[in-house]
């Protein structure tokens, strides 16, 4: 009789265990703007209305981190566009066909989806003030006015068919200078800088009543929005996506946007809007919006676990390396020139660095964290071992202490007011630092900051930017306290030998 | 008399200086020597010749009739036992256990490792109630006597001193002379003592030998020394200690 329950038993997980596997989770990625993460969440929504379960995966930094998620596989699909997947992804010298396009992305094992119907081509846009005084409409106007003043996204900057090429096409005299996109606009109303680029879709366009400049000799090529999944998605989840085709416009992108960025109503309450509008959800679901401090708690365990992770196996790394090399100084030196020159690596970049060997999300993440709080923890732990008192180290080594016991109750211990401190300064800096990894779509803290970064939206950047903060005054306090436990008191102070 | 302690022919030279020269000593069993010498004539050299801590470029020595180094250099320093100027205790251990680290090491147990402690912290009149304080907590005088409790742990058959007894004030010294005379007397034991300080010498030892550049100078007991020394430094070196 038992057996029997447990046979059935066993065969009840088979079936959920199958049932499981063919409704395996779409992970839905997005890139850090506005529109992108507006179109993941529709499709997360649709996919989800039609019986399937979805990872939201939102924030990648840049078309190259989001189209290596998606080759890696850490992502089924995001939202790209037919110019940069020409440009950026395939960097194609010429415009491609559908066929070609299709053909090539095949070898990737992507595939294309239906096009949603708008074409969200760059734009240059400015204020009515600096359009009015200057006599500006048309992209060609500006040859004649090279005292403007050009704040551009890095991308745009960079893209062979932003910048370099539109200053070429035009034969525009004017140089630039990088800015977030995100801070482009305040820029812009703030008079610091007087011509940005924008996405045609921009809600913010319309927030800001900025002007578009016509690009009159046709030189931006078309961004026509789809769906990039990998080939191997299930049928149903394509077919799911598939319904999305043609159903927006320009114009109702540019409103959706608005919705976003000028009426601050969240990215869920939208897209079910638009579904619903759409018919392609039969009533308009309620969006049960994710209470603050369930979201705050998430982002600040998974912050937690990057940090942690990173600073502990830093510390075993560091003092392994620094115990191991101390008795040589050139040793020492090369250690601590090596981990030196991690610092120096810009965080972004040593992220970006890394989507090739390990590919994006908390992995990565973990990895340059780990790298970046070597350097403190292992200057540290030498410092210390290489400064203790060289009367007790030949006490220990006269009273007969091998290498190893003589570590183990003498340098060690005396080093660990120093050890700590250096930990201390990793994990400190690495809280700080960690907000970044949301670029790669390792989540966290910075993940709030990242959106609200693309929103425009200080409040949003306020939720990563303070938790983030007291973390960091924690864990401060936390050390004080263990040092307190582990260290005796007079060792802590000035009386660090008798 | 057996000599537990012989070096032959020691040679050390640090690039051009040379700090033991060609040099040849003995020490008898149970009897304390006091090492005297100008600064820089390598009396502490010679201490760390003998338990292995510098290895000499030339020459012989032998411990307890054996050539070093020999078989595992870390045990045979645990019965050689050490203390220095300043007692240079460990900041982060309690004086107990500052006394009785080779003991741990060597694997003693617990109740062994306090009754030694006791008996020793009695013989060289320390209270107990010291042995949970750090060391930064105690006197100078009663951080030096810590530091030959430590040194004497295992009852090593050799006891090398380089002048732990300086830096204290006269009667403080005198004190810790005659305990540290107590000491010996019920726990016998060879002793090697640097000093300057030729007052101690007459105190502690019964052999005297004076260095100089890295030789031995003149060796005999210290009241064989002290009446017919062998020449003008050391007679000198003699009478300045007698004076200080």
């Amino acid at each position: 009789m038992r057996l029997k329950l447990l046979l059935f038993t066993v065969l009840l997980l088979q079936l959920g265990g199958t049932t499981h596997a063919q409704e395996r989770p779409v992970a839905v990625g997005s890139k850090n703007f506005t529109e992108g993460t507006l179109l993941a969440e529709i499709m997360a929504q649709l996919l989800e209305a039609r019986g399937r379960v979805v990872q939201r995966r939102f924030g990648f930094g840049g078309t190259l981190v989001a189209y290596e998620a998606l080759r890696a596989g850490e992502i089924d699909v995001y939202a790209e566009y037919t110019g940069t997947i020409e440009q950026v992804i395939l960097a194609s010298d010429s415009p491609l066909d559908a066929t070609a396009l299709r053909q090539r992305l095949a070898r990737l094992g992507l595939e294309l989806l239906p096009e949603l119907g708008f074409d969200n081509t760059y734009a240059l846009a400015l204020t009515p003030e600096t359009a009015q005084r200057h006599g500006l409409s048309r992209i060609s106007d500006l040859a004649t006015h090279p005292e403007l003043r050009f704040g551009l996204s890095h991308e745009f900057r960079d893209r062979a068919d932003g910048w370099p090429g539109l200053k070429r096409a035009y034969g525009l005299p004017q140089g630039s200078s990088g800015i977030e996109h995100g801070l482009a606009y305040r820029a812009l109303l703030g008079g610091e800088i007087d011509v940005t680029d924008a996405y045609s879709t921009d809600g913010d366009l319309l927030r800001y009543e900025l002007r578009v400049l016509d690009d009159d000799l046709g030189y931006f090529p078309s961004y026509r929005a789809l769906p990039l999944v990998r080939a191997d998605l299930d049928a149903q989840a394509k077919a799911v996506l598939a319904e999305l085709g043609g159903r927006v416009d320009d114009e109702s992108m540019r409103a959706l946007n608005a919705e976003v960025v000028v009426a601050q109503r969240s990215f869920a309450a939208v897209a079910s809007e638009l579904l619903a509008a759409q018919g392609l959800v039969a009533a308009r679901a309620s969006v049960v919006e994710d209470a603050l401090w369930r979201s705050l708690l998430a982002n600040t365990l998974v912050h937690l676990k990057l940090t942690g992770i990173a600073v502990l196996a830093a510390s075993l790394a560091g003092l392994g390396l620094a115990v191991s090399v101390h008795r040589s100084q050139g040793l020492s030196n090369a250690v601590l020139y090596a981990t030196g020159l991690m610092q120096t690596i810009p965080s972004i970049a040593l992220l970006a660095l890394l989507i090739p060997i390990a590919g994006v999300g908390q992995v990565p993440a973990i990895i340059a964290l780990f790298l970046y709080s070597l350097l403190p923890i292992a200057r540290n732990t030498i410092t210390a071992l290489t400064t203790i008192d060289p009367v007790l180290r030949l006490v220990a080594r006269a009273l007969g202490l091998s290498q190893l016991q003589r570590l183990r109750t003498i340098y060690l211990p005396l080093a660990l007011p120093h050890v700590l401190a250096g930990v201390r300064i990793a994990a400190v800096v690495s809280i700080g630092t960690a907000t970044l990894a949301a670029f790669i779509g390792a989540g966290g803290l910075g993940e709030p900051i990242v959106t609200g970064l693309a929103l425009n939206n200080t409040g949003l950047i306020l939720q990563g930017a303070l938790p983030a903060a007291g973390l960091a005054i924690l864990v401060e306090l936390a050390f004080e306290g263990l040092e307190r436990v582990l260290v005796p008191r007079h060792l802590i102070a000035t009386h660090t030998l008798s | 008399m057996q000599e537990i302690i012989e070096l032959r022919r020691v040679t050390k030279r640090y690039g051009d200086t040379e700090v033991l020269g060609d040099l040849s000593v003995g020490f008898r069993r149970d009897l304390a020597t006091a090492l005297v010498g100008t600064s820089g004539s390598g009396k502490s050299t010679l201490l760390q010749v003998i338990n292995g801590l510098i290895k000499p470029d030339a020459g012989e020595i032998r411990l307890f009739g054996r050539p070093l180094p020999s078989g595992d250099l870390f045990r045979l320093r645990r019965r050689v036992g050490y203390a220095v100027q300043g007692a240079a205790l460990f900041p982060h251990l309690r004086v107990a256990r500052n006394i009785s680290l080779v003991g741990e090491i060597e694997g003693w147990d617990r109740r062994r490792l306090e009754a030694r402690t006791h008996e020793l912290m009695a013989l060289m009149n320390l209270d107990d109630e010291l042995g949970q304080r750090f060391p930064y907590q105690l006197s100078g005088g009663q951080q030096q006597r810590v530091g030959i409790c430590r040194a004497m742990f295992t009852k090593p058959e050799i006891l090398l001193l380089d002048e732990p007894f300086t830096g204290v004030d006269a009667t403080t010294k005198r004190e810790i002379h005659s305990r540290f005379m107590d000491l010996i007397e019920a726990e016998p034991t060879t002793v090697v003592l640097v000093t300057h300080d030729i007052q101690e010498a007459y105190a502690l030892a019964t052999d005297l030998a004076i260095m100089r550049n890295g030789k031995i100078e003149q060796q005999g007991t210290v009241t064989e020394v002290v009446a017919s020394p062998k020449n003008e430094y050391v007679a000198s070196l003699l009478r300045d200690g007698l004076a200080s």
